[in-house]
């Protein structure tokens, strides 16, 4: 059962234009970032599928791109894990129940997951890179006949950095979950190092498995790297990609990489048709 | 029309001779300004200000830029007088018609701080643009393509565009700089006006008039034009297949996709990024580069906030940055990312060269870069290398 | 129930080493049980072993002032615990505690050593399969070091 692509439809609203919606509910998930759940203050966007994004908009300060992190089985607010890292940021992670954001979206294409129906389904996340993969683990676990081993590999840069940590364990008995972290402090007792180091040990049919990794560039980079090693064909890893957003409707340029336009195109790209792009430096 | 960066030999001029069976005499050409004014039209036009032919309001025939010509050459722009009173003798200034359809400044909403958005209205007016080159042709059209037909239409450049009138004008004299003919294009107006001239100053100053719409049918019914004899219409050809002729060969863009995008790490980007400058002067003079950037202010005193559309520039270090860094710090990555865009890209994202070989980008840059050149340079240096 | 032999090949540095190889190296092994809370060896100690670990974790650490025990890098099922054996001055340069339970084959170094020294071919693959490993931890510590998921700009 394939998820279905929301329309791209045209609004007579113009695309540059948000909507306001209220916070609902804010959840702190560490100490710099913050889940917001969000309601339409009157009219919605349209459907946001897994992969996507919005653009947040904070009155006056500015708007930022920033994936769904939520259930999408199960519908009702609109869900984002924000870290709190510039002015736009700090300030939709400012906002209490009640007040009001801008949102424009939903923008970019979606995780392909009904590629791997019938296969291993592999999930990867670096850092701020495993909130636009809950939305799959929510529908993997959902429809759990349709796939064979799920795993999630996550790492986060200290303890204090992972996310969703009651929710990792949650999600432990019903699939593979290997957490590591690059730096410990005291009281840790978990795996400490990169997260490549969790695809060794993962288990998983490489020749007959899709990947979904998110995470810093470089992370992808190295994730991707090591899953080829490990023999997991180069069409079946897909990554997300960042970069200086704009508009989000392909018409102010900035987020070119070569002859990709991410907020089009993207944010979701196979990784044997982006990575020739990854290599060359300050592309 | 623009397309690939082939050199195939163009016609250069308009299926020789068709259409262009009439005539309007200089000291009737007002009257065009008359008839576009009679039906609510802002004229805008060349003129000449601060020592350059610009785009402004013209009240008449008067302001047109009579009897100057323009010399250029790489970082440099000269008005110089002619012997003639050729009111459209110069190739192209510092000005393009995207300041008419995507202003450097639009708001485009505003709102209280219930975020109950009001967008605002385009305040854009009937405007006949007069004196468009063939390659300003292109480029509009260009920009249509990236505006008007993708998965979003820009409301505000859809509502300037819908109701513009082209005076378009062909090219008799190019500069050094001019290179249309090499990137799909030519001095002659094929399509997209709805009237366009040809300006004749032997034995008498006259123009061919041509309609391209009927709208521009209708315009010229109301002119006072004379029937065209075959003469005219030879001497209209002539001046255009003249002014083709002089810019043959002038850049050589086979395979230029292919070429740019091989050479990735060519050593021919450190050495134009010890010249350029990343000013972003070839970007604000370009006619087809469109880039902008979102700017959200608010008031004063905090009670109502609004978004507008920007004008910004690729080489801008600003441009790249992202939270955690910037993706194009060195001047080398925003040339490149400029030059394989114009001439590469763009082809992948929107199915033609972005470039229409009007050289303002070489007149106009303050260090004299010419793209033509460095392309050239990456060949050789590319052929260099497989020898080596 | 694995011979040492079954379990040594499963290791990817043991990996398609061939029966002759494999009897000599497991000639150097035994099979080790390390309750949570113990060492498998102590920064400073002379480094004569070396462990291939199957199931728990072993955390690497030292000791930084102010900070307490910093544990560097974990060690887990399928990875080689220890490298200071290959190289003088044969000392440990880190601590190795035990985090969860661990099984792990343990290595008598020196013995290996000696049987690298008298067999030369031996000994050179068996290097390069060291060699192999300690790059890729080597990468996964320069990963670490760049610090991927922070926010320095230069």
């Amino acid at each position: 059962m394939a998820i279905a692509l929301p329309e791209r439809s045209a609004v007579a609203r113009g695309a540059m234009t948000p909507l306001p919606y209220r916070v609902v509910r804010k959840r702190r998930e560490n100490h710099d970032n913050w889940t917001l759940e969000l309601e339409p203050v009157a009219e919605a966007i349209e459907p946001i599928g897994p992969g996507q994004f919005t653009m947040l908009y904070s009155f006056g300060v500015g708007e930022v791109p920033i994936s769904t992190s939520g259930d999408l089985e199960r519908g009702g607010t609109l869900v984002h894990t924000i870290r709190a890292v510039g002015a736009v940021t700090k300030a939709l992670c400012a906002t209490k129940a009640g007040d009001v954001v801008g949102v424009r979206g939903p923008f970019g294409n979606t995780w392909p997951i009904a590629a791997a129906e019938g296969r291993d389904l592999l999930l990867v996340g670096g850092g701020v890179g495993l909130p636009p993969l809950r939305p799959v683990v929510y529908h993997a676990l959902a429809h759990r006949e349709d796939f064979r081993r799920i795993a999630v590999l996550y790492g986060g840069r200290t303890p204090d950095d992972l996310l969703f940590r009651r929710e990792l364990d949650r999600w432990r008995g019903r699939l593979d979950v290997d957490v590591t972290v690059d730096a410990a402090g005291a009281g840790w007792t978990g795996k400490v190092g990169v997260v490549t180091k969790l695809i060794p040990p993962a288990a998983f049919d490489p020749a007959d498995a899709v990947a979904f990794v998110v995470g810093p560039e470089i992370m992808m980079r190295f994730t991707a790297r090591a899953l080829l090693e490990r023999g997991v064909p180069a069409e079946r890893i897909w990554i997300s990609m960042e970069r200086t957003m704009r508009c989000g409707v392909g018409l102010c340029g900035h987020c070119q990489l070569g002859p990709t336009l991410i907020c089009r195109d993207g944010p979701v790209y196979r990784w044997d048709e982006l990575a020739p792009l990854l290599e060359v430096p300050e592309l | 029309m623009a397309s690939g960066g082939g050199t195939d030999a163009i016609d250069p001029a308009p299926e020789q001779g068709e259409g262009m069976a009439a005539l309007l005499a200089q000291s009737d050409l007002d009257c065009l300004f008359s008839a576009l004014r009679r039906r609510g039209y802002r004229v805008v036009g060349p003129t000449v200000r601060d020592g350059a032919i610009v785009y402004s309001e013209l009240a008449s025939a008067d302001a047109l830029p009579a009897g100057w010509t323009d010399e250029q050459g790489p970082g440099r722009y000269r008005l110089v007088r002619r012997d003639d009173d050729a009111c459209f003798g110069y190739a192209v200034g510092p000005h393009s018609w995207k300041a008419e359809l995507l202003p450097p400044r639009v708001r485009l909403w505003q709102t209280a701080r219930d975020l109950e958005v009001a967008e605002s209205i385009p305040d854009a007016v009937p405007t006949a643009f007069v004196g468009v080159r063939p390659c300003e042709l292109a480029a509009i059209e260009i920009q249509d393509r990236i505006f008007l037909d993708g998965a979003h239409v820009d409301a505000d450049y859809a509502a300037r565009r819908a109701d513009v009138f082209v005076v378009a004008v062909d090219c008799a004299d190019p500069s050094e700089l001019c290179f249309c003919t090499s990137v799909g294009g030519g001095p002659g107006a094929r399509e997209g006006f709805d009237v366009a001239l040809i300006e004749l100053l032997e034995p008498t100053h006259r123009y061919l008039v041509r309609a391209g719409s009927s709208a521009g049918e209708e315009l010229l019914a109301e002119l006072p034009t004379t029937d065209a004899t075959d003469e005219d219409v030879a001497a209209g050809v002539d001046r255009v297949t003249r002014a083709a002729d002089e810019m043959k060969g002038r850049f050589d863009g086979t395979g230029v996709h292919d070429l740019l995008l091989r050479n990735l790490e060519s050593p021919v980007w450190d050495e134009v990024a010890e010249r350029c400058l990343t000013c972003g002067n070839c970007t604000l003079v370009c006619p087809t580069c469109f880039c902008t950037h979102v700017v959200d202010s608010s008031s004063l005193d905090g009670a109502s906030a609004e978004r507008s559309r920007v004008w910004d520039t690729c080489f801008s270090l600003q441009y790249a940055e992202m939270h955690g860094g910037n993706t194009r710090p060195s001047p080398r990555s925003r040339y490149r990312q400029w030059l394989t865009h114009k001439l590469a890209t763009w082809q992948d994202q929107f199915g033609s060269l972005g470039c229409v070989g009007c050289g303002r980008c070489i007149a106009w840059c303050p260090v004299g870069i010419d793209l033509r050149a460095e392309v050239a340079a990456i060949r050789a240096e590319e052929e260099t290398h497989a020898h080596a | 129930m694995h011979t040492l032999d079954e379990l040594i090949v499963q290791s990817p540095v043991f990996d398609g080493l061939d029966p002759e190889q494999l009897e000599l190296v497991a000639g150097c092994g035994k099979n080790v049980a390390v309750d949570a809370g113990k060492r498998l060896f102590r920064e400073g100690d002379p480094a004569d072993t070396f462990f291939l670990v199957r199931h728990g974790l072993v955390a690497l650490e030292t000791y930084v002032p102010n900070r307490g025990q910093v544990t560097v890098v974990t060690v887990g099922p399928g990875e080689i615990c220890g490298w200071s054996w290959l190289v003088p001055p044969h000392r440990w340069r880190l601590t190795a505690r035990v985090v969860e339970p661990v099984r792990a084959v343990e290595f008598d170094g020196a013995c290996l050593r000696r049987k690298c020294e008298e067999d030369p071919v031996l000994g050179y693959d068996l290097l390069s399969r060291f060699a192999g490993d300690l790059a890729d931890h080597l990468q996964s510590a320069y990963m670490q070091v760049i610090d991927v998921y922070g926010d320095r700009t230069s």
